[in-house]
């Protein structure tokens, strides 16, 4: 079969084209997805672009995306498929004044015509390239968890009246967790595992750069430089690539050229979202003197 | 067949590596096993960031395993690659060409023909000095390798530990001074004085350089000591506990740190468990409204019966814990623990002592951040009565004559400590009495079980008077436990 990526480095190119930056690591799991023809668990903190990560592969691809959100209460027919009850109810009405057998008639209800594919389904019985993003998977329950097992690891899916669906071509997959719980080892022995952490310091100034319009080289060194400053302290919350742009964003409207100290203390709210932390941000980042110490590992005890 | 043939030895070293992974204690299945046979194929050992990557996606399943990961990895693949080969004789001194090759051409001519051994100290710390300011990658990778040549003093079969040579390279580089002098330079070059806000940017660029330097050193020490031991030897040895089992009693200063970052997600994931459990764990009786309703989509017939949501009161908890030298880590641990998911409970009030009491639930009450009031506690409590060694006798005296009436049939009581009672009177009675008032009385002793009763621990005789006394030495244990007590 042939491949979607000729190499880790050109799925790095090819990412950055669509304004995903990836690192070696979210490359090198990419490729390797393709290659091995397995689903990647992608973990990490909220708002470092785990989605995003599967809709820049679905648009350099060329894929259709497919997107399962997942939500407590999840059941089998959300997320595989369902039987079309009431048009085969009314294909019984209908039949009722011919003379078909019985069997004639269980045949044709549980056909194609009656089934209503869902994400899971569409994704296994597609004609077209696709990209399955099966979103926040640690929020369903673990039983639920098993209903993924079969397309993860086959590729099919089994519905017992009409017997087994086979995959046309692998799915690009993605899962995505924000590591509320502990997912079943069934699920991630099935997965290639990616952890997105922030971005460090390059990689985030070249993320503002590429994300927010006009943005001056000086400005956004400065904001990617204070944001790696920000996540260091002990956070309740630390502020997440999006908050980061948000905050360039706001700068820009501001018409900021250089973040000085008072326009850092102004405008931390949009980067931090509670109060002890903002407090704490604000304090650190005033500090006078080289002699602070970091509230991390070295100052406490 | 050929290709199989050619990555043999590959396999072979791949191999040894999993199995080392498995001893440090990371859960690795066959499927995963195969899944990086098959993984290496595609990547080539060469890239070895990208290896690495590859291994790990395939091996690793969760991020607190990372670090142990990265560990093994490089003991074994750290003579693997080109550009990280010592030389031709791995197990000889350091060629000197090897460090003059690495030294970027435009930096050759320095320093005295350019030799790494001709340099003197002094001008090996003017080019740290340099490569740090400049951020020259390359550089310090060159300079971390000689600096560890020069200084670790390193001798084949010496039965000393990485830590050793470690802390012997970084005490000629003086690196704190170093640092001094970057912020110095940083003052200097800028127009204006520095803000405190630049003056904190500066200071974390170039804390951070130091700190890659520092890491590109214990690489080299590594690389070498695999070269002079073997890979097994030194994998063995750099083992170390996955956070989630270090010893609460003896962690160090790094594991503590790890400790720390591990116990906010811990907490999280603790919370949405108990919270969803509370919701879903029994069906309460059948909800006959509900269920009539619902029946009308179905012509009346009740297909759907629908139920109530059990309500189970809430445990009020108290937490009484000895915060003394070797057990407060593990009573900062608990109280935050319990803090963090005091939503499950409808009350939670903690005590702190050593030899006095005192009450310190007032420090959490309405704090955004629990780690800030624990460290209150620790610091502000006023919990010495005499000479601030443990009396869990007289503790429990001054307990139970100003709170014990607050103990209701709804309370749970926690007590955490080692019970080294440095051979004071026990006064068990108290739990007794706590347990004759109180739901569920349990001890939490951060020793392992071997040691209880022995010397002055004397956790046995509170123990018959308690529901329950459990060993509680790591972040493991201590999650199962809270389970169990919602």
């Amino acid at each position: 079969m042939s491949y979607r990526f000729d190499s880790v480095a050109s799925v790095r190119e090819d990412l950055r084209k669509v304004d995903y930056l990836a690192d070696e690591g979210i490359a090198g799991v990419a490729y390797l997805a393709d290659r091995l023809g397995k689903p990647i668990l992608v973990e990490g903190p909220a708002g470092t672009g785990k989605t995003q990560l599967a809709k820049s592969v679905a648009e350099i691809t060329g894929a259709r995306l497919i997107r399962l959100q997942c939500y407590e209460g999840l059941d089998e027919s959300k997320a595989l498929y369902e039987w079309n009850y009431k048009k085969q109810l009314l294909r019984i009405q209908a039949e009722r004044n011919k003379d078909s057998s019985w069997e004639d008639l269980s045949e044709d209800i549980f056909s194609d015509e009656f089934l209503l594919t869902r994400p899971l389904l569409e994704a296994i019985r597609a004609e077209d390239p696709v990209v399955l993003l099966i979103d926040e998977i640690d929020r369903v329950e673990v039983e639920t968890e098993a209903l993924l097992l079969e397309v993860l690891s086959d590729y099919q899916v089994s519905i017992p009246e009409l017997g087994t669906l086979t995959a046309r071509q692998i799915p690009l997959v993605f899962l995505t967790s924000n590591n509320t719980r502990e997912l079943s080892e069934a699920l991630k022995r099935r997965c290639l595992f990616l952890h997105i952490d922030y971005p460090d310091m390059d990689r985030e100034k070249e993320i503002v750069l590429a994300k927010v319009p006009d943005i001056s080289e000086a400005l956004a060194d400065q904001v990617a430089r204070i944001v790696r400053s920000i996540r260091q302290l002990e956070l309740k919350k630390a502020p997440s690539v999006s908050e980061t742009l948000d905050w360039a964003r706001t700068l820009m409207l501001l018409g900021v050229q250089e973040v000085t100290d008072d326009v850092a203390k102004d405008t931390v709210n949009i980067l931090l979202k509670y109060q002890s932390d903002i407090a704490k941000a604000v304090r650190e980042l005033s500090q006078e003197g080289p002699s602070f110490k970091r509230t991390g590992p070295r100052s406490a005890n | 067949m050929t290709a199989t043939q050619a990555t043999h030895p590959l396999l072979e070293l791949l191999e040894g590596f999993i199995r080392e992974l498995r001893e440090a204690g990371l859960p690795v299945s066959l499927t995963e096993n195969l899944d990086a046979m098959e993984a290496v194929k595609h990547i080539p050992l060469e890239d070895r960031e990208a290896f690495k990557y590859a291994l790990g996606a395939t091996l690793v399943k969760s991020n607190t395993h990372w670090r142990a990961f990265e560990t093994v990895f490089e003991v074994y693949f750290s003579l693997r690659g080109k550009e990280y080969q010592l030389g031709p004789e791995a197990d000889a001194e350091l060629p000197d060409e090897e460090l003059e090759g690495e030294l970027p051409p435009g930096q050759q001519g320095q320093g005295a023909g350019g030799g790494g051994d001709a340099l003197t100290p002094e001008e090996l710390a003017e080019m740290l000095y340099k490569a740090l300011l400049e951020g020259d990658e390359a550089m310090l990778r060159a300079l971390a390798r000689q600096a560890v040549k020069r200084y670790a003093g390193m001798e084949p079969g010496r039965p000393v530990g990485g830590t050793y040579y470690l802390y012997r390279t970084l005490r000629n580089l003086d690196l704190d001074n170093v640092l001094e002098r970057l912020m110095q330079q940083a003052r200097e070059d800028s127009p204006a004085p520095l803000t405190p806000l630049e003056e904190r940017l500066e200071h974390d660029e170039y804390e951070l350089r130091i700190d890659r330097l520092r890491k590109e050193i214990e690489a080299e020490i590594r690389r070498r000591l695999v070269a002079d031991r073997g890979v097994e030897a030194m994998a063995k040895t750099l083992r170390k506990p996955l956070p989630e089992d270090v010893d609460f009693m003896h962690a160090s200063r790094e594991e503590m740190a790890n400790l720390r970052k591990a116990i906010y997600p811990l907490t999280r994931k603790l919370a949405v468990r108990l919270a969803r459990k509370r919701r879903h764990g029994r069906k309460g009786p059948l909800d006959f409204r509900n269920t009539m309703r619902h029946s009308l989509s179905y012509g009346g017939v009740p297909a759907d019966p629908k139920f109530r949501y059990p309500r189970p009161a809430k445990p009020e908890i108290f937490v009484i814990a000895d915060i003394s030298g070797s057990v407060a880590a593990f009573a900062r641990f608990t109280l935050h623990l319990v803090y963090a998911i005091s939503n499950q409970f409808s009350k939670v009030r903690a005590f702190v002592f050593i030899d006095g009491i005192d009450e310190v639930t007032s420090y959490f009450e309405g704090v955004d951040d629990i780690g800030e009031a624990v460290h209150r506690v620790n610091t502000e409590a006023d919990v010495v009565w005499v000479d601030g060694h443990s009396d869990y006798g007289h503790a429990l005296e001054v307990f139970w004559t100003k709170w014990g009436r607050e103990i209701g049939p709804k309370t749970t009581v926690m007590i955490l400590g080692d019970a080294r009672n440095n051979y004071h009177a026990s006064q068990s009675w108290v739990v007794k009495e706590m347990r004759h008032k109180a739901r569920h009385v349990y001890w939490l002793n951060p020793e392992p079980k071997a040691y209880w009763d022995t010397g002055d621990s004397i956790v046995g005789e509170y123990g018959i008077h308690c529901d329950g006394t459990f060993e509680c030495r790591n972040l493991r244990q201590l999650e199962k436990f809270v389970d169990h007590l919602v």
